[in-house]
């Protein structure tokens, strides 16, 4: 049971990445960004791409990272320049995507067992046998570095206007700031974001599959409302932490439920897309239900 | 100062349901004056204000404001130098952010948004001093959210960020609209202090008769797109709501229950 939680805890730390990305799409930005599930793919591909062309593991960690921007960037300039609606931009993006990571990658699948990958470097370095103990580290490590950045960042004049665009975006403009290039930086932040946690599990697996982001955004999405159940009105930074806690515990709930049997792995989609569902239904419900009571006092 | 010269504006053109709102407009507001702008639903008046904010774009015709063309800046652009607050009190503030950094965002308007901290030390205090003022308390509440305010306080907030950056032209919308009488009195008050204390070249539009000719030293009534009365100075402090009133019937406007009510 341990190794199923250790092992669970390593996925939930390497996911919380994306979504942390996800977070900054769908809750700061205030949109459904369907790019995640392909720029997922795209970091996974990218480090796939390059790994096995001995590129060292940073650098095609950096690699994944400018390529989930530009995927960004795609989405963000269909929906500010091209005027069309955010979700079928996110979706515009991800189809075209999906030929590009077949293109990176050059087949459907590349496994990365046989190369020196960021955890094998880890693991030398600190002297563990199992690549697992090096990715809860390594996780930590980048988590930590991704919270403090995204502290800092908003808190700076252009961040507020990232928030500001989230909520207002008339304000925004209203104060003479360019709200569609505010929009763009924010989806290419949550992309990058994303890309980096598909390359880093992707090297965690040790292996790139171009199918790897299929649920990639519910999965996202289960972890950023598992996390605000427990931190709602906190600040940004507890907020965050809850965000990864929230994925820690998805993948806590994913790995009790197939386990004990209680879902056949081939349901689990289904199982996450229903939690989701009823998720949204019921914090909306009772945060309605919250207003309702406060307006009638 | 505020010259729009022959301006065109037409929605839906080409189509059946094209509306022409105005044809060969021209207004020229002068420095320092503050005109109040009265017309029914449809006039155009609102139409005008999204021109020269830039919200619209002309079909043709020309916007200057100090000399300047800015008939093709984007609206954004025009953001930079146009004050601006809108009938809806939640649109001109973020309900998310305190009201520090409500502020912080209008303080840098016309700058470029760099990874510089967005709210300084020092910027607190001056905020602080610049909300005693208003007699709402909000000098207290600084780190509050602006999403827990009041309509009359927000309103009172997005009328400070309109102008706490100086404009070249302060625009209201009906900002008084939304508001219950007692609020927009106090809203009102506010907007003549800040106009007379910074010397601003203001727009307003109003359904109220009564604040049209008490506010201001300008007074354009509009109907169907055009500019049916034009008065200043001592001609606008003589005349009455009454004359107003049947200057409207004769136009053919329609009169709304708030014009009478208020």
């Amino acid at each position: 049971m341990t190794l199923v939680l250790t092992s669970a805890l390593a996925q939930g730390l390497l996911w919380s990445i994306l979504a942390i990305g996800i977070y900054i799409s769908y809750r700061i930005l205030n949109i459904s960004d369907l790019t995640s599930e392909s720029s997922f793919t795209l970091g996974a591909a990218v480090t796939a791409a390059a790994l096995i062309r001995n590129v060292p593991p940073i650098l095609a960690i950096c690699l994944s990272v400018l390529a989930g921007c530009c995927a960004g960037y795609i989405t963000g300039f269909l929906h500010t320049k091209m005027r069309i609606p955010s979700l079928l931009a996110g979706i515009l993006t991800m189809t075209g995507l999906y030929s590009v990571n077949l293109r990176v990658m050059g087949k459907a699948n590349i496994p990365l067992n046989q190369v020196t990958t960021i955890l094998s470097n880890l693991s030398g370095l600190l002297g563990f046998r199992k690549d697992r103990d090096a990715a809860i580290i390594l996780g930590v490590i980048v988590i930590l570095i991704v919270i403090l950045f995204l502290v800092w960042f908003l808190n700076t004049e252009f961040g507020f206007m990232i928030v500001a665009t989230g909520i207002n975006d008339r304000m925004v403009t209203a104060n003479g700031v360019n709200s569609d290039r505010i929009k763009t930086a924010g989806l290419m932040l949550a992309n990058a974001l994303i890309a980096l946690s598909g390359s880093l599990v992707s090297q965690y697996n040790a292996f790139a599959d171009v199918q790897m982001g299929i649920g990639a955004i519910v999965i996202g999405l289960a972890s950023v409302i598992i996390g605000e159940v427990f931190l709602r009105e906190k600040s940004f930074i507890v907020r965050l932490f809850g965000v990864v806690a929230g994925s820690i515990i998805y993948r806590m709930i994913v790995a009790f439920a197939i386990n004990s049997s209680l879902v056949n792995a081939n349901d689990m989609k289904l199982f996450t897309a229903i939690l989701v569902a009823l998720a949204i239904y019921l914090t909306d419900f009772t945060r309605k239900r919250g207003t309702k009571r406060a307006e009638s006092k | 100062m505020l010259k729009v010269s022959n301006v065109s504006k037409a929605f839906n053109a080409g189509t059946p349901n094209e509306k022409v709102v105005f044809e060969d407009l021209s207004l020229h507001i002068r420095p320092h004056d503050f005109v109040t702008v009265i017309g029914g639903n449809g006039s155009g008046k609102s139409t005008l204000l999204n021109l020269i904010a830039g919200t619209y774009a002309v079909d043709k015709g020309k916007i200057e404001l100090n000399g300047r063309d800015i008939t093709h800046l984007k609206e954004y652009e025009r953001a930079g130098f146009i004050g601006r607050v809108f009938q809806d009190p939640l649109m001109g503030t973020c309900s998310d952010l305190t009201i520090q950094e409500n502020l912080s965002i209008a303080k840098r308007k016309g700058a470029k948004r760099t990874l510089r901290r967005g709210l300084t030390e020092s910027e607190r205090k001056e905020y602080a001093k610049l909300l005693e003022p208003l007699g709402l308390g909000l000098e207290e509440r600084l780190t509050a959210k602006v999403g827990l305010l009041s309509g009359g306080q927000r309103q009172a907030l997005t009328l400070l960020m309109a102008t706490l950056v100086k404009p070249e032209l302060l625009l209201l919308d009906e900002h008084t609209a939304a508001l219950d009488p007692k609020t927009a009195r106090k809203v009102l008050e506010l907007t003549q202090q800040r106009v007379e204390e910074n010397q601003l070249t203001t727009l307003m539009i109003t359904h109220n008769m009564r604040d049209a000719l008490a506010y201001g030293n300008r007074l354009i009534m509009m109907s169907e797109g055009k500019i049916i009365l034009d008065i200043s100075g001592e001609e606008k402090k003589k005349a009455t709501v009454k004359d107003l009133l049947d200057l409207f019937e004769k136009s053919n406007g329609e009169i709304n229950d708030q014009m009478f009510l208020s």
